[in-house]
């Protein structure tokens, strides 16, 4: 079993559900022929034909007008955003037509939305984006955001066969760095399930994508200080595992939460609000945060590398809250 | 008279008119007295649009109202008791209550699309619904209606564009109604005749009187048997005028009077009977009849909304997700092997036809749009170029054998294939 890349995992997962299901389609600019600009589509065009392989003008909104359309006729529809960034074309497709359909009108609207997101790779303002929370805030949707490639692969998969529109995010900076041993039978992993990635009893660091493993090093780091940290990764951000943050908090009664998304209405606001719903008389600490700017992604390294959390950030705040 | 319809279908066509006139007839009266929820918007004097472009579908066929295509929806099977429920937020409507107006729809028995207010987002929608019933080998076509005012949207552009590229089975009636709200055409778009967009995107459009609705009929049965054949998209753009304001509460006081009055001339109803009565389709025994029938079913499903009852509050909660409680199956009208590997596997590399600069780099190669009002693509003038160039050099008008090249798009599918077989349409 050689280990395989998160984009490897992604691509794999694309390749078997096509494969076990005709009513899977796949739609986006430049996926075909040329296999997506990250190449996560690569050889899909070659197997399974320029019927199911769509290689789409730059226009997201007719991308996912069409893919909400072709699901009213149960096909199951996944629709690439070359960068997540030019999900802000199409919002309005999402958020009022796809998202809203079930509700509305008892139309369901399987279809999967998924792109590479998230900065730490010099894209600038336009390439770098994590604008997951635009959607989070949206009834209707599902949110997906893994960091392994376990994960991606079987979260994909659930995606690709749930009834709902999900929104699946990449984040490109893990799509060839990280690594590892998947299992080559036919898995998938729940939606909606955080995972513990590290036990801990003194605080949490709940993080999700690229920063939980900010979160594990940081983690690492401060078990050398004698702070042993729990790492929990959200995996699923709509809908929230409720229980599993609460179930955390209440064994170790210290919270901070890590997130690349910018700071203001950030995933960790509404954690917070959940935590104090449901554990306030077991927190001995305030809820922390370290997150990104509330800014633009800048683009020049040193801009880059201050705008985004690391694990010096992430090891400040926690031993902050350690001392309570 | 060289209809092609039956003197039953023309008594038919008259009845959904009627039927749509009265039923708004009706909710306007239900609106003054308070019975009406939200808003509620007219089709007065365009009638024959929805009620004649729909009339050119097969039940197979999927269309998506906007909210003045009340005639379509009647058409394509929903009953007034649908209309009048969803208009009084009763819960014996379409969508219990959770959404206004014609935003209903259906998806196994009417194959209607329910719509939204961000006007243009059903282009994309209807062109993808026109692209799965192709792939899945079910020969339907799809058609949605859009306002002068909705064709500035980028939604318009992007959705025509695809739809276009993708050569999808898909109908647009654009409703050129004279006013978005209160501004009229000319201060939108700075061409005379909406259908010159569709050149734009290279496919074939034609114009009809929106008024007429036998010619709404011809013109989109014309254009459903292109889509069927395999020649869509289809624009039509149908001239026509609102003849109230963009909803209730608008007196519209910015139209000039002389305008309307232009218009009640060519009321379509009134246009409609008249052709009926020359030539000698009804007598008024016959009109009585429909008339009766409407006033009954109309009796009947008014009173049905009324006495219905309001949705219990807790509603508001359910149904924000599918949890498996539809299930989603594909109708294949094809066998599924076909786009299985190794059938669907093909070698993935582009062709080229062109290679972009002025002259006809391959001779004889050519691209020509069925159906349109005699516009000169750029295909066609690279064409005529290209049969210029070959009966200057060698003296013979013959054109010369365009060179095959793997194309990256499978032989089964015919959309791709006239890519690769250089082969002229059908006219």
């Amino acid at each position: 079993m050689p280990a395989v890349t998160m984009l490897e995992g992604i691509r794999q997962a694309l390749f078997e559900e096509m494969d076990r299901d005709p009513a899977v389609v796949a739609l986006g600019e430049d996926i075909g022929v040329f296999g997506g600009a990250f190449k996560v589509t690569e050889g899909l065009l070659a197997r399974f034909g320029p019927e199911r392989v769509i290689d789409t003008p730059i226009s997201e909104t007719a991308i996912v007008g069409a893919a909400c359309g072709m699901s009213f006729l149960g096909l199951r529809p996944v629709c690439e955003m070359q960068f997540i960034d030019f999900i802000a074309c199409c919002f309005n497709q999402v958020t009022n037509f796809a998202a809203k359909s079930h509700y509305r009108w008892g139309a369901p609207v399987p279809l999967v939305l998924r792109g590479p997101s998230g900065g730490g790779v010099h894209g600038g303002p336009f390439h770098s984006a994590n604008p997951e929370m635009y959607f989070v805030h949206t009834p209707g949707l599902k949110v997906v955001y893994p960091s392994t490639a376990y994960d991606a692969k079987g979260l994909l998969k659930s995606a690709i066969r749930d009834n709902n529109p999900v929104l699946f995010f990449e984040h490109k900076f893990l799509y060839r760095r990280i690594k590892e041993e998947i299992p080559s039978d036919d898995f998938t992993v729940p939606i909606g399930k955080a995972a513990v990635r590290r036990e801990g009893s003194d605080l949490t660091i709940l993080s999700y994508a690229a920063m939980a493993h900010t979160s594990l090093e940081a983690a690492e780091q401060l078990s050398t200080e004698g702070i042993d940290a729990e790492v929990i990764d959200l995996r699923t951000l709509l809908p929230l595992d409720r229980d599993a943050i609460l179930a955390s908090v209440k064994k170790t009664n210290k919270l901070l939460i890590v997130h690349e998304d910018t700071r203001t209405a950030g995933i960790a606001g509404e954690i917070a609000a959940i935590v104090c719903e449901g554990a306030f008389e077991d927190l001995d600490g305030p809820i922390l945060r370290v997150t990104a700017l509330d800014t633009p992604v800048p683009y020049s390294p040193p801009l880059e590398h201050r705008f985004l959390p690391n694990t010096e950030k992430v090891v400040a705040a926690a031993r902050e809250l350690a001392k309570y | 008279m060289s209809s092609r319809l039956t003197h039953e279908q023309h008594l038919e066509l008259y009845y959904y008119m009627q039927l749509n006139r009265q039923l708004e007839d009706r909710m306007v009266r239900l609106f003054r007295q308070n019975k009406i929820v939200g808003g509620l918007y007219s089709s007065l004097g365009q009638e024959g649009i929805s009620v004649g472009s729909a009339y050119a579908l097969e039940p197979r066929d999927w269309l998506a109202p906007m909210i003045r295509n009340i005639g379509g929806l009647l058409v394509k099977g929903f009953k007034p008791r649908d209309i009048f429920t969803q208009h009084m937020a009763k819960y014996t409507s379409p969508t219990l209550g959770k959404d206004a107006t014609s935003h209903f729809g259906d998806l196994k028995v009417h194959h209607t699309v329910a719509p939204i207010s961000m006007l243009g987002d059903l282009i994309p929608v209807m062109t993808g619904v026109a692209m799965a019933g192709r792939y899945l080998g079910q020969n339907i076509v799809t058609l949605t209606w859009i306002g002068d005012g909705g064709s500035s949207t980028g939604a318009f552009h992007e959705g025509l564009n695809f739809a276009a590229t993708q050569r999808a089975p898909f109908v647009l009636i654009v409703e050129n109604n004279q006013w978005a709200y209160s501004t009229p055409v000319s201060r939108q778009v700075p061409v005379k005749n909406l259908a010159d967009r569709g050149r734009a995107y290279g496919i074939a459009t034609k114009i009809v009187d929106g008024n007429d609705v036998m010619a709404v009929y011809t013109a989109t049965k014309d254009a459903v048997d292109e889509c069927r054949a395999g020649n869509g998209p289809v624009l039509i753009e149908a001239k026509t005028m609102r003849m109230q304001g963009h909803a209730q509460h608008d007196p519209a006081d910015y139209v000039p009077k002389e305008m309307f009055e232009h218009w009640k001339a060519r009321d379509p109803i009134a246009r409609y009977e008249k052709y009926l009565t020359e030539n000698e389709i009804w007598d008024g025994k016959k009109k009585a009849e429909i008339h009766a029938r409407i006033e009954r079913e109309l009796d009947e499903d008014q009173k049905f909304a009324e006495e219905s009852p309001l949705p219990p509050p807790e509603l508001a909660e359910q149904g924000v997700y599918c949890d498996g409680c539809h299930q989603i199956e594909a109708d294949w009208q094809r066998p599924k092997e076909e786009v299985m590997p190794p059938k669907a596997s093909i070698e993935a590399a582009w062709t080229v036809k062109s290679f972009g600069g002025l002259e006809p780099e391959i001779p004889g190669s050519k691209e020509v749009a069925a159906f349109d009002n005699g516009a000169k693509t750029p295909a066609r003038a690279v064409e005529e170029r290209a049969a210029e160039l070959v009966s200057k050099s060698d003296g013979s008008k013959a054109p010369a054998q365009a060179p095959r090249v793997p194309f990256g798009r499978g032989p089964k599918d015919k959309s791709f294939a006239r890519s690769a077989q250089h082969k002229p349409r059908k006219r």
